[in-house]
């Protein structure tokens, strides 16, 4: 019997793993997928917003102005690439002009430092890229950028370090309360025990509220397409530039990741289910044109690839991260779509808060520690630091992925270290092999029989991301 | 740091030929650098015959082709590092690579780069749809089942009709896969005319011209794709959109010159090409910089990129024998105790280790030699007894002669 | 009976066209001895090289690249293709060495060496 299961382990599932395991409690992370990260949280814009935007009042508001700065903090703890690059938003004409300054008015009622406006021409001159046809921007110095994936694996990984279990390939079929706890029961007939139940299933957090006999909310889900540009691209702006937002959401945005490519994306469109992460023609071609407005020198010639994300978006908007009103034990975190990540830490801090006052005695554990073990990224380090770590580990010297420098070493250890990666994907989000110009043409092979030999399964049984996604067919 | 008169960076059949050229040429200092455990390159996946017939006069496979050229260069004695990937090419021609052993750095005389190319991938060709297992492109299939022999799929569609493509479409079809068809989005085809023999015709593989992959269906393995024309601006006619199942997508669509390096080094690019600009030489507007093979520009017999090599090999051997002529001439005089020193004159640029040789004036007991310039001391070397009848050998190695420019003097002192 | 075809020979791929009955066929269109006499053997018995690969038992995940030491009628590619995939070989192996005889009139040979 675990003290609190979590169902779901993406960025926010992870982090409240994470925020528990400072405390002396047996967490159990449930997740569907053959890795963590699987859903919307590794296909997002992984931009850390200034906080301007909510609504004030929501819970999207108090949690993102705090919320920044602890997301900064837990990535640099975690070894997690990080940029405060700042944004600006921007206006193509007066009636715009006048959302930019209500953006601002909204920003300081929110508790944002730092905001100004500046004028098309300023806005220019930090920018070169910028349209000619900007009128006016608000600048959000305190912005910036994530890996949002390699937060995941990161909090999700320290979570485990410090005493979390994590169950994957683990699809809740049943919640069922009994008198001390919940049963959580999976597809494949293994069930969990846990005395609190925290609901962090991101785009089926509405089933999963209906399995635990809570179904109060409907999800809607909208899907976000986005084309990623060669790291040659990944100087056009320096800033993560966004549209004036509307109903629909933030608008296409064109913004350097923290990895160096550069970003443009996402579109809005109603879809069918949280798996509906196909690209369209249409989609794509939205993306372009639109970043194209606001970045006209945008070289799509550029593009490496592209990919979809699916929010877990609710009718009124703001998160619901709230204690069930009908079922004692069960707390939602749910509907958490941008700024989600930007809040995530926040939201982990703030779940526990309720959870403690849902009952749950945490007392403080001693040997918590927040911080990850660096990974050693060798297209990070300096030829002298790559030949002396070489030296101690010779497997660091073999480049796998050219495009990305990464090593043998780099790779192994994600296939080992919490939480090991198990198909071609989970080593690409830890190592980036894959990530570059070829796209795993020259290095998937070799990844495929680095996972072969660290997981002792068949070349025919590797997959690209588990399930029935079996790379090859047999041996000739 | 080591030198080499000339470092080729990949060992494929453009950089064997280079080697082999530059060795033939007269500089035998080479050093070929490839990142894969034996040379060969792309060869050693092209099972295919078609190779040589204009180079060798006879029809070989990719290996049979790539095993002509590394006997030729193992039986000249040429350096070769494998496993072994370079990271970066400086404009002063400084490699720098790594291996299992570390980090290694290399000062070359001339660089010949011979990365050869990757191919053009579904995220750069902004095919839509879902992103199953299955999508390879066909360079990746290849090695797959021809190097370790494993079946990529059973029900295939191959999107390009380059050669790849072409090949991979009758491998395939040999190893009981069925390939439901080559689609190309030009109106012609991008392979050599008896390659759509040998290799759909033969099979019955439609080939259909000015068609494309318009989206990919299947969660986690391919499930099939849609078809459809184009236009002659290439864009989907819908209403010609049709439905094929499979379970594996071969891209052949297009090779693009691996230049990252290239670029790093800020070495002039030809965007049509795709490679560096370069002279009759094959030298880049780098000097000392060559490039040959599919990292210049993408070709389609590899008899080609023999000659081509063999021009940038030639042209490099070249450049180090010139730079070797145009260094400066640096007077050696005998001092203290000597009577002479020979050679007389040196051309050192700290490319190599130099030997001076001489005679003492009289019979010395203990004495320490001394090759100085001006304050600096190049060497000395310790001898128990010195006499006018025995010539004298001292070495000064190659670093210690970088940087050097006035007189080198030899002198001795009684200890 | 009259036929185009473009020759495979070498990768000029010359288009040629025969005209003829039974034994009096003449080729037109080819530039060299060699494609004449393809056009002349496609039309009556069609020949091909085939290339493939044999697995090598005693290495892991190991192929050496095999082919035809000549061509093969076209008609028995397949059964080529059984014999093939039913040989396997342990390394050393040598390029040149005949790893199935006798197929079809030819051998299949290895085209690399594994250690």
């Amino acid at each position: 019997m675990y003290d609190v299961i979590i169902v779901g382990a993406g960025v926010i599932g992870g982090m409240l793993a994470r925020e528990l395991t400072r405390y002396r409690l047996s967490v159990c992370l449930l997740e569907k997928e053959n890795d963590v990260a699987c859903g919307a949280s590794k296909a997002n814009s992984g931009i850390v917003h200034g906080g301007y935007d909510p609504t004030p009042g929501t819970l999207k508001a108090k949690l993102n102005t705090a919320g920044v700065e602890k997301l900064f903090a837990a990535a640099a703890e975690l070894h997690v690439p990080c940029t405060r690059c700042g944004s600006l938003v921007v206006a193509f004409s007066a009636e715009e002009d006048e959302i930019v300054k209500a953006l601002l008015e909204r920003g300081l009622i929110n508790g944002v430092k730092g905001l100004s406006v500046l004028t098309g021409d300023e806005a220019r001159a930090l920018e070169p890229a910028l349209s000619p046809d900007v009128t006016s921007a608000l600048s959000v110095p305190n912005a910036g950028v994530v890996c949002p994936y390699q937060l995941t694996i990161a909090a999700v990984g320290n979570a485990m370090d410090n005493g979390a279990a994590l169950q994957l390939n683990f699809e809740a079929v049943a919640v069922s309360r009994e008198a001390d706890g919940f049963t959580v029961t999976a597809a494949d007939g293994r069930a969990v025990k846990g005395r609190y139940l925290v609901n962090c299933a991101g785009g089926h957090a509405d089933q999963i509220a209906a399995m635990a006999g809570d179904g109060f909310f409907t999800l809607i889900p909208r899907a976000g397409e986005y084309m990623l540009l060669d790291k040659a691209e990944g100087g056009r702006v320096r800033r993560t530039i966004f549209q004036v937002p509307t109903k629909e959401g933030k608008g296409i945005l064109v913004t350097p990741t923290a990895d160096g490519n550069l970003l443009t994306g996402p579109t809005a469109t109603h879809v069918e289910s949280a798996e509906s992460t196909e690209t369209t023609p249409a989609g794509l071609e939205t993306v372009a044109r639109l970043a194209a407005k606001s970045v006209p020198s945008v070289n799509f010639r550029q593009v490496i690839t592209s990919f979809t994300g699916v929010r877990a978006s609710v009718a009124g908007g703001d998160f619901i991260i709230e204690p069930s009103k009908t079922v004692q034990g069960l707390l939602h975190v749910a509907a958490i779509d941008s700024p989600g990540l930007t809040c995530c830490v926040a939201i982990a801090e703030y779940a526990v808060g309720l959870l403690q006052s849902m009952g749950l005695a945490a007392e403080k554990n001693p040997t918590f520690n927040g911080a990850r073990a660096d990974v050693h990224a060798f297209r990070h380090m300096s030829n002298e630091e790559r030949d002396a770590y070489i030296k101690e580990h010779p497997d660091y010297g073999k480049i796998i992925c050219r495009c990305e420098t990464v090593t043998e070493g780099e790779i192994r250890d994600a296939l080992r270290r919490n939480p090991p990666a198990n198909d071609i994907d989970g080593v690409k989000r830890r190592t980036r092999a894959g990530m570059g110009r070829c796209q795993g043409g020259f290095c998937m092979p070799y990844v495929m029989r680095l996972i072969s030999e660290e997981r002792d399964v068949n070349m025919t049984d590797v997959t690209k991301n588990g399930g029935a996604s079996k790379q090859l067919k047999g041996r000739i | 740091m080591k030198y080499h008169d000339i470092v080729i960076i990949g060992g494929g059949p453009a950089g064997m030929a280079a080697a082999v050229a530059a060795y033939d040429a007269g500089v035998t200092d080479v050093a070929i650098l490839d990142r894969e455990e034996t040379l060969g390159g792309i060869l050693k996946q092209c099972i295919h015959n078609g190779f040589g017939l204009h180079k060798l006069g006879r029809e070989l496979t990719g290996p049979e082709y790539a095993d002509v050229y590394r006997a030729e260069v193992e039986k000249r004695g040429i350096a070769v590092y494998t496993d072994t990937m370079v990271t970066a090419v400086s404009p002063e021609r400084v490699v720098t690579a790594q291996n299992r052993t570390g980090v290694l750095t290399m000062q070359a005389g001339a660089v010949v780069l011979a990365m050869g190319c990757r191919e053009r991938s579904r995220g750069a060709l902004n095919i839509s749809g879902t992103r199953p297992a299955g999508v390879y492109s066909a360079g990746t299939a290849q090695k797959l089942m021809n190097c370790e022999g494993y079946r990529v799929g059973e029900r295939v569609v191959i999107l390009g009709s380059g050669d790849i493509g072409l090949i991979m479409a009758r491998r395939l079809s040999l190893e009981g896969a069925k390939v439901e068809a080559v689609c190309e989005i030009m109106p012609y085809s991008g392979g050599l005319i008896r390659n759509i023999v040998q290799c759909l015709e033969d099979f019955g593989i439609p080939l259909y011209l000015s068609h494309t992959v318009a989206e990919i269906h299947g969660r986690r393995r391919v499930e099939g794709v849609t078809i459809a024309e184009v236009d002659d601006k290439r864009r989907v006619i819908e209403a010609t959109k049709r439905y094929i199942p499979c379970d594996t997508l071969l891209l052949s669509c297009g090779l693009i010159p691996e230049n990252e390096l290239t670029r790093a080094a800020g070495i002039p690019m030809d965007p049509v090409t795709g490679g560096a600009l370069v002279d009759e030489h094959r030298e880049t507007a780098v000097p000392g910089i060559f490039a040959c093979g599919n990292v210049l520009q993408v070709h389609d017999l590899v008899d080609y990129v023999s000659d081509e090599a063999e021009i940038a090999g030639v042209g490099a051997a070249s450049f180090v024998k010139n730079q070797k002529a145009k260094r400066p001439v640096i007077a050696t005089k005998a001092g203290n105790g000597v009577r002479y020193v020979l050679p007389q004159q040196v051309h050192a640029d700290g490319s190599e280790d130099i030997s001076l040789f001489l005679r003492v004036t009289k019979p010395f007991g203990k004495v320490r030699y001394t090759v100085s310039a001006g304050e600096r001391v190049l060497a000395t070397a310790n001898r128990l007894k010195a006499a006018p009848g025995e010539m004298e050998k001292i070495t000064v190695g190659r670093d210690k002669w970088q940087g050097v420019a006035g007189p080198v003097t030899v002198s001795l002192e009684e200890l | 009976m009259k036929r185009n075809l473009i020759c495979i020979i070498c990768p000029r791929g010359c288009a040629m066209t025969v005209e003829g009955e039974g034994n009096e066929l003449t080729v037109t269109g080819n530039t060299c001895p060699k494609g004449k006499q393809y056009a002349i053997d496609e039309c009556t018995h069609p020949m091909r090289t085939v290339t493939s690969t044999v697995r090598v038992t005693n290495r892991q995940d190991t192929m050496v690249s095999v082919k035809t030491a000549a061509p093969v009628p076209k008609d028995s590619i397949f059964k080529v293709m059984e014999r093939i995939r039913a040989t396997a070989v342990e390394a050393p192996v040598k390029a040149g060495a005949v790893l199935v005889a006798d197929v079809f009139g030819t051998d299949v040979i290895a085209t690399k060496s594994v250690e």
